[in-house]
Order: structure tokens, then sequence, then C-alpha cells
């Protein structure tokens, strides 16, 4: 019986990250265009959206391989199970324990390799210029995450994320490395997630797009599938910022139906702050020069690494 | 009885090679001969996982020094490593069936080929320290041969130059490193040294030595010049086994002198493997992205990942020291792991970047492209290698990499100030070359196989045959198994970590759903399996309902490209334009990178230029102005070769003076 629960609870986190992913997406529109005193389109026209992809006719350039068509399933089914793996409205799930958290940002890596792959496939100069700066972003975001993840674990004394969200539930302090730490994970996950000021996710054909760029050729149900990663990579940095840094109101696994619930209205709420901060964040900053984005990413990295010495000198005084 | 079957395979090796030159007129000789190496291999592998009832067995043969003879021993690491050989091996000489058959001068590389494979293995048996330094210099020699196959072109004959001026280098290292091991008393059989005291500036000298020795082998930075010329100058399955083999040789060199013969480590000893691991991890990663020589490419990247072998071997170093024994444990058991896993991809990549040359005779990258469509098998199984060797989940790569990672998480448990600091900026340098490695392979695999072809050749390629296929997807098929049930080869390299690091990671066999944790399953765990059929049920999921709600419809059209229309294959994007953002934001520091726009004055028709200027700086602020002393230092002693027969009796007799009043000192 408890199997069966806690598979069912496995299968709810995943599907809530997947129904969840494209709806924080419509609400950072919305609210983008609120700000911007427009009435903006509902929160559920990402879904809309998706949906129509969903239906209609690929078209394929000529010279597409094999690669190009099994890189969308490739990217999503990665991000998805990297989003499902991070604890959303309680810890501990089933297969929590698969793999840790440095097993998710290299799930992630996986998803960006074949990404910026399917980019050069076509053989068009915006698919380089996209794959070709996806790999720089991501040669210092990468070791940025990982230094975080460093400072996190020395702290928690474990990598393994429910782990580390139950720790930092259990102890509520404020340390100066964990700070450091958001700020870089903050800086990454705007990085690593084309957001205003490193790409603009609203654009299409402007030489500094990056991400867009690499989809470029991509049309129907493919480009459905990557627009759905991509959100569901969005939906797992602010899940994993929640849950590690703001691990307020999380479930247990083997908590009663109430502690999920709560956990859950806790995680919405969450997710709403989150969505809310992006938009404020987004329409107050321009865009930087691409070549100015390895200095901010240099600066999350350099956190990474501050934080994490902080921990051992501070750890063994 | 597997070490007699062992040395009776490596004889008969030798044997081949002996045939080889015998038997030249047979016009199947080649083929031949690289079955029998298949054979020989196999069963060396064989007799490496044969049960050996104690543990260790050891033999002593008549031949060599008289008052020492030769010996040969086999314990749980020379057998990891004699398995570790002998499938890099076989694979090599099963591609080679196919591959070497188009050879032009078969007699460059068939009498030599077998001789660097029995060398090998004799390194990994080899008891003392004379047989080694002989085994050690036959590898050298034998490999060295093999870097000339194609001696017409002058950049191989140079290449064979470097090789072979370091190759002496480094050796000389060792025989120094063992004189002091041994002692005055030449006490030079492995358990004699073992047994010896050590003064602390012995082990100190010893250390240094044989990181010189082992690291010039290895490919340590700034000891690797010779490998990006070297590897890539022979015939690809010689590259293959020089790069995936050759190098873990010499690591094995390394612990059997660190781990076992110096006796217990002090903590000082790991900051050079540190050190110049993390310096050989970023250097290797940083000039590997910006070469368009497939195969030089790969050799850079060798130098890379022999740089995280050193770290994972510091880090157990530091851990040892400290009587930690779980960790060291767990850090040893990574480097091996990463031993297993670079051999098997980075052969791989060779083969397939062989496969390449041979189907479209081109090496360089910005003249090949869409290889995708002309050559599926290669494509496909090159992309598993440069997935795996990206240390991307759930292949093999990863695992180890991810082993190291834990591994660092531990050292806030050492006590010295030195390592703990040291540590974190490893572990950025070890992050950021895992990041960069990836980058690097997806610009090499983008530009070489997929887009549109750039040259006819390229669009013409083809397949290799059969039995070069089969030896990619043999290995290929490892690195899944390795990536998806890392118990299994973790279980299989504890016992080597008990005897040589005095702990073992828990058995992780006993763990459920086959996944590994390393100390506990609430500190860490993997499992690829679990994560791999998470994928494959994700994907298919998907498009099961995708192709059941949504649509399954599509059509070919001419790329969109933001409207353009079709152009030619040359405005893709080149690899120097893909590397150009790294070279921009850590060229500068790196390579000391000069770029020169070549600007034309308005109404001069000539075309615009840019020129890019990058220089090795360990070349040229180490290697030129040792080499400058060298001469220097040779021209000015070229007097005493114009001595009268009276000057030259008096320089005798005072070095006699000098070395009697010496020795009674």
């Amino acid at each position: 019986m408890t199997f069966l629960f806690d598979l069912v609870a496995q299968g709810a986190q995943m599907l809530l990250a997947l129904a969840l992913s494209p709806l924080l997406i419509g609400l950072i529109r919305k609210l983008k265009a609120r700000l911007l005193r427009r009435k903006g389109p509902p929160i559920i026209q990402p879904w809309r959206d998706l949906i129509r992809l969903l239906r209609k006719e690929v078209v394929l350039a000529d010279n597409a391989s094999w690669l190009y068509r099994s890189a969308p399933y490739l990217i999503f089914a990665m991000t998805w199970v990297a989003a499902s793996l991070v604890p959303t409205f309680a810890t501990g799930l089933m297969f929590s324990w698969s793999a840790d958290l440095i097993a998710i940002i290299a799930l992630l890596g996986s998803a960006r390799f074949f990404l910026a792959l399917a980019g050069m496939d076509i053989g068009t100069s915006f698919g380089g210029i996209g794959s070709s700066r996806e790999a720089m972003f991501g040669s210092l975001a990468e070791p940025a995450t990982i230094m975080i993840v460093f400072t996190v674990s020395f702290v928690a004394g474990t990598t393994q994320l429910s782990e580390i969200a139950a720790y930092m539930a259990g102890n509520l302090e404020l340390r100066a490395s964990v700070g450091m730490a958001l700020v870089g994970l903050l800086i990454v996950a705007i990085a690593e997630n084309g957001r205003v000021p490193v790409d603009n996710p609203a654009t299409h054909l402007e030489l500094t797009m990056v991400h867009e760029a690499m989809v470029l050729e991509y049309s129907g149900r493919y480009l459905a599938l990557i627009e759905l990663a991509s959100a569901l990579k969005l939906l797992l940095y602010v899940s994993l910022i929640a849950c590690v840094f703001f691990p307020v109101g999380l479930a247990r696994h083997d908590a009663r139906l109430e502690a999920m619930a709560i956990g859950l209205g806790a995680y919405l709420l969450k997710l709403a702050i989150g969505g809310f901060l992006l938009a404020l964040f987004e329409t107050s900053t321009a865009k930087m020069r691409v070549f100015r984005v390895p200095d901010f990413l240099g600066a999350g990295l350099m956190l990474g690494l501050l934080a994490t010495l902080l921990v051992f000198v501070t750890r063994s005084l | 009885m597997p070490l007699y079957l062992a040395l009776t395979c490596i004889s008969a090796l030798l044997a081949v090679g002996v045939y080889a030159i015998v038997d030249r007129r047979n016009p199947d000789i080649s083929r031949n001969v690289y079955r029998l190496c298949i054979a020989l291999c196999s069963i060396l592998f064989l007799a490496a996982a044969m049960p050996r009832g104690a543990n260790v067995l050891s033999t002593t043969l008549p031949f060599g020094l008289p008052w020492l003879g030769m010996h040969f021993r086999i314990d749980v690491l020379s057998a990891f490593f004699l398995a570790v050989v002998n499938l890099g091996g076989a694979a090599a000489s099963a591609y080679a069936i196919g591959y070497g058959a188009h050879e032009k001068e078969p007699m460059r590389v068939l009498p030599f080929y077998p001789a660097f494979l029995a060398g090998m293995n004799m390194v990994v048996l080899a008891d003392d320290a004379f047989s080694f330094l002989v085994a050690w210099e036959f590898m050298s020699l034998a490999s060295w041969a093999l870097v000339l196959t194609h001696h017409h072109d002058a950049e191989n004959r140079r290449a064979g130059f470097v090789y072979l001026l370091m190759a002496s280098f480094g050796g000389f290292a060792l025989l120094m490193a063992f004189g002091v091991l041994g002692g005055i008393e030449g006490a030079y059989d492995f358990a004699s040294i073992r047994e010896s005291t050590k003064e602390g500036w012995k082990t100190g000298l010893v250390l240094a030595l044989a990181l010189v020795g082992m690291g010039s082998k290895a490919g340590l930075a700034p000891l690797h010049i010779w490998l990006p010329l070297a590897h890539p100058a022979a015939p690809s399955h010689v590259s293959a086994l020089m790069s995936g083999v050759m190098t873990k040789v010499a690591i094995y060199g390394f612990i059997r002198v660190v781990f076992d013969l110096l006796g217990p480590p002090a903590f000082w000893w790991s900051i050079e493997p540190l050190t110049f691991g993390a310096a050989s991890a970023l250097i290797g990663v940083l000039f590997a992205t910006i070469q368009s020589d497939l195969k030089k490419l790969l050799a850079y990247s060798t130098i890379e990942n022999i740089g995280v072998i050193f770290i994972a071997l510091g880090l157990a170093l530091a851990f040892k020291a400290n009587g930690l024994a779980l960790p060291a444990a767990l850090a040893f058991t990574a480097a091996l792991f990463h031993v297993f896993n670079h051999s098997l991809f980075k052969s791989l990549l060779f083969f397939g970047a062989g496969a390449v040359l041979g189907g479209s005779g081109e090496r360089n990258i910005e003249r090949l492209g869409g290889l995708i469509h002309s050559m599926p098998k290669t494509a496909f199984l090159f992309l598993g290698g440069c997935v795996a060797i990206s240390a991307l989940p759930p292949l093999n790569g990863f695992v180890s990499e991810w082993m190291v990672f834990q591994a660092i998480l531990l050292s806030p448990s050492l006590p010295q100030w030195t390592v703990k600091l040291l540590v974190p900026a490893v572990g950025v340098a070890l992050a950021l070359s895992a990041a960069l490695g990836a980058g690097c392979y997806i610009r090499a695999y983008g530009v070489a196989f997929l887009g549109r072809p750039r040259s006819d050749s390229a669009r013409t390629a083809k397949d290799p045959d059969r039995w070069s296929i089969g030896a990619m997807a043999a290995l290929l098929t490892l690195c899944l198994l390795a990536g998806l049930l890392p118990s299994l080869v973790i279980d299989t390299i504890s016992p080597a970590a008990r005897d040589f690091v005095g702990g073992r990671m828990p058995t992780q066999a006993e763990l459920s759903w086959l996944s590994i944790a390393p100390v506990a399953e609430s500190r860490s765990s993997y499992n690829g399996l679990l994560v791999f059929i998470f994928i494959l049920f994700s994907a298919y999921s998907a498009r099961w309902v995708i192709h059941k709600f949504g649509s399954t419809r599509s059509r070919r059209a001419p790329a969109w490209d933001c409207g353009y229309i079709e152009t030619s294959p040359t405005t893709q994007y080149t690899g120097s334009s893909f590397a150009q953002p790294i070279r921009r934001t850590l060229g500068v520091i790196a390579f000391s990178v000069k770029e020169r726009l070549d600007m034309p004055a308005p109404g001069d028709i000539r075309a615009a230029r840019l020129n890019v200027e990058i220089k090795d700086r360990i070349f040229d602020y180490l290697y030129a102005p040792l080499t400058r002393a060298v001469e220097t230092c040779a021209s000015s002693l070229n007097i005493l070769s114009l001595l009268t027969i009276q000057e030259y009796l008096a320089l005798v007799f005072a070095a006699l003076v000098f070395l009697l009043v010496l020795v009674a000192i």
C-alpha cells in the first residue's frame, strides 16, 4: 500500500511539473505585460500554443538527419526526468535517490548537448551561431552550478536533493556562504533559461539570439516538445531555488495527505512569487551584449567558488 | 597459471612480430597478424580475469641481469591494467583487420604492432626495476617506430623526433627514480624496494622523478607537448592504442611507484598530482576546443582526461596519508574507473576518426560536414563516444567524474590547510574542464558530422568495413554497460583499492536497484540504469501521446534560415567560428590569442582578412628557452672536442681524482 502511495506521489510530481511549467511561462508573460500596462494573453495561452503546435504538420529541412528528428524527444525526456527529480511539494519521493543534484545538473547538460547538436544539423549559420554561444554559456554556467552544489552539499553534508531540502528546513539560519550560493544560482538560472539580460525569450530574428537561433528550423510537434522542455527547465530552476533556499512547507514523503496539500499550496505560492520576481527583473533590465555574458557568468562562478571556500574555512574553525 | 599463460602470450606476441618480417611476401600477412593479435589479447584478457588462488602470483625468469633475473608478478592492480591493455589491444586489432588493409607500407606497422602490445603487457607484469625499464623502453621504441609509419611527411618526422626526445627524457627520469629507490646495494626487485626504509629526501626525489617520468608518457602538462604531435601521426588504430592504452600504462607505473613502492604517503605528496592534474585538465580541454584536426583534438582531450585521473589519484593520496580509508578508496576507485572508461571511449573516438580519414581522406573538420548522411553507422557510434567522453549521463564518463566530485565533497575532513584550500580550486578546474569538454565535442561532432558537406570528399565518404564497425560497436556497448551498471565495475576495482589505499568502498552489488552509493545512500547515490529507463520511458510515452493525439505528418522543404535563400555550404558555421566565443573569453589567458583584422582601404578591391594567431605559452616560455640553453651549452662545450691528447689525459686524470674524492667522502 505504501509502495502504491509512493508511486502515485512520484507520478503526481512528474505530471504536476509537466502541467505547471507552461502555466509558469504564461504567468510570467502576463505579469510582464501588466507591468508594461498591457493586457497580455491569458495564463493558459502557452498550453494552447503547444496543443496547436502538436496538431500541426512538421516541415523538415531537406537535409535534416535522424539526429534532428530524435533530438526533441531526447531533450524533452531528459529535462522532464531532471525536473521530476527536484522536490516540488514533498521530499524523499520514491525515485528521488536515483540521481543526486550533480546528476540532475548533468542531465540538463545532456539536454543542452543534444539541443546544440540539433542546432547544427541543418547547416545554417543561425543554427551554428546559437549552438556556439550556447556551448560557451554552458561551459561557464555548468561549473558555476557545480560550485554552488558544492557549497550547499558541504553545508548539508549530502548531495541528495531531498536530504538537502530536509536539512535546510530543519536548520533555518542565515549563512553568508548560502547567501552567496543563492545569488550565484540566480545568475546561473537566468543565463541557463535564456532570460533577459542574457537572452530574450520573446524575440526571433535578432543577431543576439541564442536559444531561438538553435531551434529556428524546428516546427510543429518538434517545436512543441522543445518549448515544453524549456518551460520545464525554468520550472526546474524555480523549484530548485525554492526547495534548497526556501524549504518552507515541504512535506515528507511519508506525511499524510493534509501535509501534502499544504506542501502543494506552498509550492504554488513559491512559483507565483518566483514568476513575479522574474517578470519584475526582466522588465527593469536591458539585454546585455553577448560578450558581456561571460563576465556575468564569471561573477556567478566566482561567487560559487567564494562560497565554497567560505564553507571550508568556517567549517574547520 | 595465469602468470605463465600471460608470459607465454607475450612471447607469442613477440613471435608474431618476427613472423610478420619473415612472411612479408604473403598478401594476407596483415590480416593474419591482426587476427593473431586479437587471439593473444583475448587470452591475456582472460588471464587477467582468471581467478588467482593466492591473490598475488610471482615468478623469476633467468634472463636479464645475472644477479637479479627477471621478476614478474600479477596482483589485483596488474590484473586490472592487464585487462584494460588487452581489451584495448583486442579492439584495436579487430579494427585494424579492415583499417590496416589499406596501409601503403604494411612493413612499417606489422612487425612493431605486436611488439608494442607485448611491451605494454610486460610493463604491467614487471616486478623489478630492470625488467620494468626494459619493458618501458621497449614499449616506447616500438610506439616510436609506429609513429614514423608515414615518415614521408615532414611533420610526422618532427613528431617522431619530439616523441623520442621526450620518451628518453622520461625514461632517464625513471632510471634515476629506480636508482634512488634501489639504493647503493642495488636491490632492484620490487619486493626488496617495498621493504627498504626510505628517508624523507628520497621519497620527495622519487616522487618528483616518477611524476616526470610517468607524467611525460601519460601526457601530464607541461610534459605533454609530444602527445598531440605523435598520437595523430600514427595510423588510427595505433593512435587509439597510444591514447587509450599506453597513457594508462604510464598511470599504472605512477600508481605502482607512488602507492606501492614508496610506502605510506605523507599528505604533501598529493599536492603535485593535484596541481599538475588540474593544469592538464584545463590546458588539454582548451587546446582541444580550438583544434581543427580531428585526431589532434582527440589527443588534446586525452591530456584532459589524464588530468582528471591524476586529480583523483592526488585526492586518494591525500586521504590515504590522513588515514581516511573510505574516501581514499572512493578517489582511487574513481581514478581506476576513469582509466577504464577513457580507454574505452578514446579508442572508440580514434577508431571513428580513422574511419572518417579512411572514408573521406580528411582529418580537418573544416573540410568535412554532413557525414551523418554519408557515413551513418560511424556517425552514430562516434556520437555515442562523444556523449560518453563529455561526461553526460547515462553513459560511463559521467559515472567516474561523478565519483571524483563525490571524493572532492569529502575533502573538508582533511586536516591540512594546504590541501584543504587546494581541493576547491581543483574542483573548479575539474568542473570547468568537464563543461568545456562537452562544448569541445559539440563542436567536433557538429562541424564534422552534421550540417552540409563542405567538400566533395565529405559528400562521397563511405562507412568502413564490418570489422571496424564491429570494433566500434563493441566499445560503445561496453561504454553503455559501464554507464548503466557501474556497480559491477566498482566491485571489480574494490580489491585493488583495498590493497593499495587500505580501504574499500561498500559492496555496491548489495544495494537495491543496482544503484551506486559511494559512502551512504543518504549522502549520495546514482542509478544510471533507472535514469536511462526513465529517459526512454518519457521519450517513448511522449512519442506515443503525440502520434496518437497530435499529428504524425511531416514534409520536406528547403531550410528556412530566417528567409535567406539556399546558400553555399561555406556559409555554415566553421570549427574556428564555433570556437570563437571560447577563444575570446578564455583565449587571452590560455593561449595568448592575437586577432587582427586586415581591412582594405575604401576603393581597394583586395579581400578583407581576419588573422588569428594562437601561441602555446608552455612551448614559448618553457621549451624554447630550454632548447636555447641546451644549444648554448652544447656549442660552448664544443671546444672539448678539439683538445690535444695531453689535455684529454689531464681531463681524464682530473675526473678520476674528483670521483675518488667523492667516494672517499
